[in-house]
């Protein structure tokens, strides 16, 4: 065999099996260590708020579930059964949306909504359903594509009324579809944080967020590990179930290649299809617009002193805030670069040392995972807890930040470079050994020249996630040194014109630095990774949602959306 | 059951700007088998689902029975259509496929899986009732198609290409038994094929639709065979 020598595999994968084992294991284990405690366990379920923000979490998720899935389906027929003007168009500006941070988005809601709705419910759950109508409009789009529309044809000869087909005939075949999409936004939604600690209120607390209060705001760090593993519970009770009833909906189909979405011919057609694309591209552009205008107004009138005035860290002459907004941004490019170099190294030599090691790589494989079926919170947490002691007291390290993000977002690397390295033809490699190339200079010239191209596309995500991620940096950040996603929020979250225009203002270049950078993945990404990479959608997690079915593809409908998925934590 | 008079009189339909179908006059009489014939692409499959309302034409009218129902939905047309990939439902069982035309016609459920029974005993598929029909193959399938559209008793059945892609000495079968079927029922069908042979044998009469195109301008009828 024209393997490689033990010692190159070792090499590869003693950096990235470390630092899984000091920056996730480690806290996770001293997290538990922290929960269990009969006092601790007894204060956090004796005491009614807690009960209150658990059914708060649940009944929130379930409605903006709910309501995404309805309101989403209206435009995933149109994209999947009508070819119209700004098709494609619409799809990029779903997708750009669920790729923006949280307190991005947030604040975009905050600037949309009349104050009266602001810090609501309502304004959370709308938040939701906006944000994460993509992942409703690809994931069934994707399978309603699929869906030959004759069948429904045959249905409407038998005597069924559109109506009726819908609901006998549509709606059971797409279901595996709505059930993966409707189990990854309740996910999402079930752990929202950013988007609450932006638009939330007293009454409006997810689990998630009572976390991050209970051990940053209150001090009571032991409640807040007991919380974080009762969210983590939780969340694998959904899993399980999701994969459970994922697999007794799929069905095996024989659904046949798609059927090309064509013109609208009818005047009727014409006029509903508009009017659903054209609501849909309303409703996902009016909270990017409302930013941007909310940037340049104030109650006294339009004016551009928040864009210009931007370094100033003055209130009124005099009168400093302590946080500057000019220095949270280069801060956080400063943060995003290490956290894009750390997450690309340990990623790269992951990735070589999985595709390497054959079978003993699984478990490394498996390890990386784990930090994504985590919430970014957890994470956070876990490294608070631990890093803030001698002789491990590395909280003032400026590189604990960059680290918790590239917990992240390492695994997305994974991702994005194993599939193509595994997809190298192995036989290559020994058609190089015939040509006399040792088994490590072989493996130089034939695999390694393969992971350039999606080590870049890796890279971009990490950049991406690093800038827009705020749970884990919650916990880490100190004050002086906020990121663009920490700054947002403080400055939405204080009284008074300047203060909001600049937090909008940083919202718009953070919005238009994630989506570039997406954009980008999904440009280059498509042609780089190609079909050959495995779908990032197959973690503890999402995967219970994405393996339900052969014909629900989410990854066929966008590269970016999926690898992004976690850009928003 | 009575089948029904099909008129159509300068249909015109367009894709994309192109004319597929050019001011097509068609008349066919009750009870009629009608064979229509054309290379793929003519714009046969078009033209029947023109019958059905499944495609509304740009220009012309369609008449069944006298009455005008070019605006009329499918689903109150009381036009039956077999489709070439047969468009089984794959999420129910062969019996409810076959009763769910009956159901949408609010038959009670013990009625029509009665009559459902009945029909795939017709198609020579008696007891396959529970079976899932992704498991059915192709002659199979094919013949629970032809029931569930039957069982309706549409007074118009449309085909199109419903032998197109079986194997030899499938096909030979089925063309006797789909000919055999059509006639005993009495129903008014339209059956769309490139197979000139297969129409003449299901067929009362076989028409070339290039001969239909341009209003006045062809031969409407090529005769009784």
């Amino acid at each position: 065999m024209n393997r490689l020598p033990g010692w190159v595999v070792g090499l590869l994968v003693i950096t990235p099996a470390v630092g899984l084992a000091v920056f996730y294991a480690w806290p996770f284990v001293n997290l538990i260590v922290e929960a269990i405690d009969a006092e601790s366990v007894r204060a956090v379920f004796g005491r009614q708020r807690t009960w209150s923000i658990v059914w708060f979490t649940l009944w929130q998720a379930a409605v903006s579930t709910a309501v995404t899935v309805v309101v989403g389906l209206a435009p995933a027929w149109a994209v999947a059964r009508f070819d119209f003007p700004g098709r494609r168009l619409l799809l990029s500006l779903l997708t750009a949306v669920f790729v923006l941070p949280t307190v991005v988005m947030g604040a975009a809601f905050l600037a949309l909504l009349p104050d009266s709705l602001d810090r609501t419910v309502w304004a959370v759950i709308g938040t939701h359903v906006v944000f994460n109508l993509a992942v409703i409009v690809r994931t069934v789009g994707t399978m309603w594509e699929h869906l030959p529309p004759e069948m429904e044809h045959a249905a409407a000869t038998l005597g069924a009324s559109p109506g009726t087909v819908f609901r006998e005939i549509t709606l059971p075949l797409i279901r595996p579809a709505v059930t993966a999409a409707a189990a990854i936004v309740f996910l999402f939604t079930f752990t929202s944080f950013g988007v609450i600690r932006v638009l939330g209120a007293p009454g409006t607390r997810t689990i998630e967020v009572e976390v991050w209060r209970r051990a940053t705001q209150l001090g009571q760090v032991d409640q807040a590990a007991v919380l974080a593993l009762l969210q983590l519970a939780m969340l694998g009770l959904l899993a399980t179930w999701s994969s459970i009833s994922a697999r007794r909906s799929a069905r095996a189909l024989d659904l046949r290649p798609l059927s090309r979405p064509r013109r609208a011919r009818t005047l009727r057609e014409r006029v509903v299809v508009s009017a659903v694309a054209g609501t849909t591209a309303i409703v996902a552009l009016a909270p990017l617009c409302a930013l941007v205008v909310k940037s340049v107004s104030t109650p006294s009138g339009w004016t551009f002193t928040a864009w210009t005035d931007l370094g100033s860290a003055e209130i009124r002459p005099g009168i400093t805030l302590g946080l500057d907004p000019l220095a949270a941004l280069t801060n956080s490019l400063r943060t995003a670069a290490w956290t894009t170099l750390f997450a690309t190294i340990v990623g790269a030599l992951a990735a070589l040392g999985i595709a390497a090691a054959g079978k003993a790589g699984r478990i490394l494989d498996a390890g990386l995972l784990l930090p994504l079926g985590t919430s970014a919170v957890t994470i956070g947490f876990g490294m608070l807890i631990t890093f803030d002691t001698d002789p491990y007291d590395w909280r003032s390290s400026w590189w604990i930040v960059p680290v918790g993000q590239a917990l992240v977002a390492a695994p997305f690397v994974v991702r994005s470079t194993l599939g193509v390295l595994r997809a190298v033809d192995p036989s290559l490699s020994l058609a190089a050994a015939t040509l006399g190339a040792a088994p490590v200079r072989a493996w130089r010239e034939i695999v390694v020249p393969h992971l350039w191209r999606p080590l870049a596309v890796g890279a971009a995500i990490a950049a991406a996630i690093s800038l827009g991620e705020f749970g884990a940096t919650s916990f880490l950040s100190r004050s002086g040194s906020e990121t663009l996603p920490i700054a947002i929020e403080e400055l939405l979250g204080r009284t008074g014109s300047v203060l909001q225009t600049k937090g909008y203002a940083l919202s718009v270049i953070l919005a238009a630095a994630t989506i570039g950078l997406v954009m980008l993945v999904d440009r280059t990404g498509a042609i780089a990774s190609g079909r050959a990479v495995e779908r990032p959608g197959e973690h503890p997690q999402q995967g219970a949602g994405s393996r339900s079915s052969s014909v629900t593809d989410p990854a066929s409908g966008s590269t970016a959306a999926q690898w992004s998925t976690d850009a928003r934590r | 059951m009575r089948g029904a008079d099909v008129r159509l009189a300068g249909i015109t339909v367009a894709f994309d700007g192109a004319n597929i179908l050019d001011a097509v006059d068609l008349t066919i009489r009750s009870g009629e088998v009608v064979g229509l014939l054309g290379p793929s692409g003519s714009g046969k499959s078009t033209l029947l689902r023109v019958i059905a309302g499944l495609v509304i034409p740009d220009a012309g009218v369609v008449t069944i029975d006298g009455k005008d129902v070019t605006r009329v939905p499918t689903h109150r047309r009381g036009v039956g259509m077999v489709f070439q990939d047969n468009q089984l439902f794959p999420h129910r069982s062969t019996i409810d496929n076959v009763a769910f035309g009956l159901k949408m016609a609010g038959v009670d459920r013990s009625t029509r899986h009665a009559r459902a029974a009945e029909w795939l005993t017709r198609v020579g598929l008696g007891g396959f009732g529970t079976r899932s029909v992704t498991q059915l193959s192709g002659g199979e399938a094919k013949r629970v198609a032809l029931a569930r559209t039957l069982v309706t008793e549409p007074s118009v059945v449309l085909l199109d290409e419903p032998l197109t892609g079986l194997d030899r000495e499938l096909h030979d079968q089925l063309v006797g038994e789909l000919a055999e079927l059509l006639h005993a029922t009495g129903a008014t069908a339209v059956i769309v094929t490139h197979d000139a042979d297969e129409a003449g044998a299901i067929a009362d009469r076989s028409l070339a639709l290039d001969d239909l195109q341009g209003a006045g301008s062809t031969v409407r009828d090529h005769g009784n065979r």
